[in-house]
């Protein structure tokens, strides 16, 4: 087993609801509940969910792009969330960071050949001349033409753009990728080119992703290791097979028999869950999944399950799974 | 022999821009049997959005306009229609339920008064009968708690229970068919199988016809009886679900399905299809796919094949499936 290249303990993120006078803090949205996984070097780490679940606030928190309320993040064993601003932004130089939206996320008033090189100025890294040609470099890699570099973000199609995203996050080297949803603003035919590409890319640089998506087929494919979340929590973490072919949390079988397959020979009994997915400022007690959950039971109304493993290197928050459970409720 | 409830001969949709003339759509052809659900698949841009609008008169006008064919609904010709006689097929033969349901729904008027609206004006019920019927509809598509919902706002309800208020309202005048433009492309996985579950019930339980306009090769697998394959404004390729998925002949149908990652299959790499959609223009020459095709040839790029049936309705827009093709080299 390869060494440990992220460690994430106890990892929350809580919005006050002010109100009043005082601004007082009436309740919190608890857009990521104490949380903890560990991510691999060289592998990919799926995030999957529905809208609101938190992989994005999870995403964005690892680089301290919002603050974390509470927890513990480890990039090679030191503990990030105790760096100072000035520190972080050093740090950030081995974790990037692609966006969802290509159209939204690259300076519209800058260049290819500037929006590459930005990085690279920021934190110091070589003089001019050297400059120029590491963003040719990284041009090249992600299959843009050297003449694409003189043009703006508006001249290229939604692929393209995000090529360019992939080229800044790669400019210095970094260790770490997040991807929140890279590829799911693109057209079936791009979206493969992307996925390629950032495969092609992982192999050539030895690159960990953490690849934050929704699009079930898609992390299957690209993911070595998956972890599901429901309403700020994980429920289930496994490797790829084994949480596809055998799902255990109740939540993840219903995702998993939820989508559809492109194949109209391929008949698959359809789990469909009643009801839908509660606030997160108003989470029910218990798990998180109890209102919806076909097999609900009386514990889980009032104890909150812990993920717990349940096979090799397979984890499930269920009290279905918790042979325990019932005699700590007891 | 069974009439098509609908039959679309040689569309042509253009917008009239700065840029000069766009054919968006460019001599469609299509039909739909009753009780029959019509896949309409493609990528962005490729005119299957601007061919529903059409086919309801509801293109933006400027900049668009229906330039030429016919939309021959149950027989009689709708494109020579004034506004007023549009109006009576809207909604009461012929309804429509959009991507986003946020945007079509009015925030200042209740859920109630907006399903009210349109069954006191094509139904002639009385204000009390329509909004018992209202209320109805909303038990139909499984709403829960109708009686207080047909009193809410959209802002209130959320994103799957606005498209079942959508489908609620255009279904209240029971219209023979309903075009549904990506009904579920905004909705989370778990919301959307239980909306295509709603429109399969619809379809047989009342035999309304439905054209499905997705990109979502998964949800025309599962939903469609008969497909439509369209690329840069044409028809490249229409048969049964079945041909289309186990024997698409078109390349660009072929690439497409095999660009989608499966979650029944592990496959190292990705299909993916060179390049990117051309940029519609009137004077584009020979096949639109030919830049993009791995079957290229000469011809190809000088002549526009046609749409011709190769067996069983199955028809296909390829030089490698046209026998006059010897002819059209000499």
């Amino acid at each position: 087993m390869s060494e440990t290249l992220l460690e994430v303990k106890g990892l929350k993120k809580y919005y006050p609801i002010r109100k009043g006078f005082f601004n007082k803090a009436q309740g919190f949205v608890k857009a990521v509940d104490d949380i903890s996984f560990s991510v691999r070097k060289g592998e990919t780490f799926g995030l999957v969910g529905e809208s609101g679940c938190g992989k994005s606030t999870t995403g964005r928190s690892l680089l301290r792009l919002i603050e974390p309320t509470a927890g513990e993040i480890s990039f090679e064993g030191q503990d990030i969330t105790k760096l100072s601003m000035e520190e972080m932004r050093r740090r950030r130089r081995d974790m990037q960071f692609v966006f969802q939206d290509p159209f939204s996320s690259l300076d519209p008033r800058h260049t290819v050949q500037r929006i590459l090189e930005e990085p690279l100025i920021v934190h110091g890294a070589g003089n001019s001349m050297q400059r120029k040609a590491a963003v040719e470099r990284l041009a090249d890699v992600v299959g843009l033409a050297k003449a694409h570099l003189q043009r703006y973000p508006h001249q290229f199609s939604g692929g393209q753009r995000q090529r360019i995203g992939i080229a800044r996050a790669l400019a210095l080297q970094p260790k770490l990728i997040i991807a929140d949803e890279p590829v799911s603003a693109l057209d079936v035919s791009i979206q493969s080119q992307v996925i390629n590409l950032m495969q092609d890319l992982q192999r050539e640089f030895g690159l960990t992703y953490i690849f934050i998506a929704h699009d079930l087929s898609v992390v299957k494919h690209i993911c070595d290791r998956v972890a599901v979340m429901y309403l700020g929590r994980i429920v289930e973490v496994s490797g790829k097979h084994r949480l596809y072919d055998e799902p255990q949390h109740p939540y993840t079988q219903a995702l998993l028999s939820a989508v559809p397959e492109p194949d109209p020979d391929f008949r698959k009994e359809r789990i469909i869950l009643q009801g839908e997915v509660p606030s997160p400022a108003n989470a029910p007690a218990g798990c998180a999944f109890n209102t919806r959950c076909p097999r609900v039971m009386d514990v889980c109304r009032n104890v909150r399950p812990p993920l717990l493993e349940s096979g090799a290197g397979h984890l499930t928050a269920c009290h279905l799974y918790d042979r325990e459970a019932g005699i700590r409720f007891a | 022999m069974i009439q098509p409830i609908l039959t679309i001969e040689g569309l042509h949709t253009r917008f009239f821009t700065e840029r000069g003339e766009i054919p968006a759509v460019d001599g469609v052809d299509l039909f739909i049997l009753p009780g029959e659900v019509l896949g309409v698949v493609g990528e962005s841009g490729c005119g299957k959005s601007v061919t529903s609008l059409s086919i309801l008169k509801l293109v933006p006008d400027p900049p668009g306009k229906i330039v030429g064919g016919r939309i021959l609904f149950k027989g009689r010709d709708i494109v020579p229609l004034k506004e007023k006689e549009m109006r009576r097929i809207r909604g009461d033969s012929v309804a429509m339920i959009f991507q986003e349901p946020m945007t079509s729904l009015n925030p200042l008027f209740t859920v109630g008064q907006q399903i009210m609206e349109t069954v006191r004006l094509h139904l002639g019920l009385s204000k009390k009968d329509a909004r018992e019927h209202a209320v109805g509809m909303l038990r139909k598509v499984g709403i829960p708690r109708p009686e207080a919902v047909v009193d809410e706002y959209p802002h209130q309800l959320s994103g799957g229970m606005r498209q079942r208020v959508m489908i609620a309202m255009s279904i209240s005048c029971n219209p023979e068919l309903l075009i549904a433009d990506e009904p579920t492309t905004a909705l989370d996985v778990t919301i959307q199988a239980q909306i295509l579950d709603l429109l399969r019930r619809l379809n047989e339980e009342q035999g309304t016809a439905v054209m499905l306009i997705t990109h979502d090769l998964g949800v025309v697998a599962e939903m469609c009886h008969r497909v439509v394959v369209m690329y840069a404004g044409k028809v490249v390729e229409e048969g049964s679900v079945q041909d289309i998925f186990k024997n698409p002949l078109h390349p660009y149908t072929r690439g497409l399905i095999e660009s989608v990652p499966r979650m029944n299959e592990t496959r190292e790499r990705l299909h993916s299809i060179p390049g990117s959609v051309p940029i519609l223009s009137k004077d584009m020459q020979g096949c639109r796919f030919a830049p993009r095709c791995g079957n290229v040839m000469d011809v190809c790029r000088e002549a526009l094949p046609q749409l011709t049936l190769q067996e069983n309705q199955h028809s296909c827009r390829c030089w490698l499936h046209e026998t006059r093709r010897e002819e059209a080299v000499v």
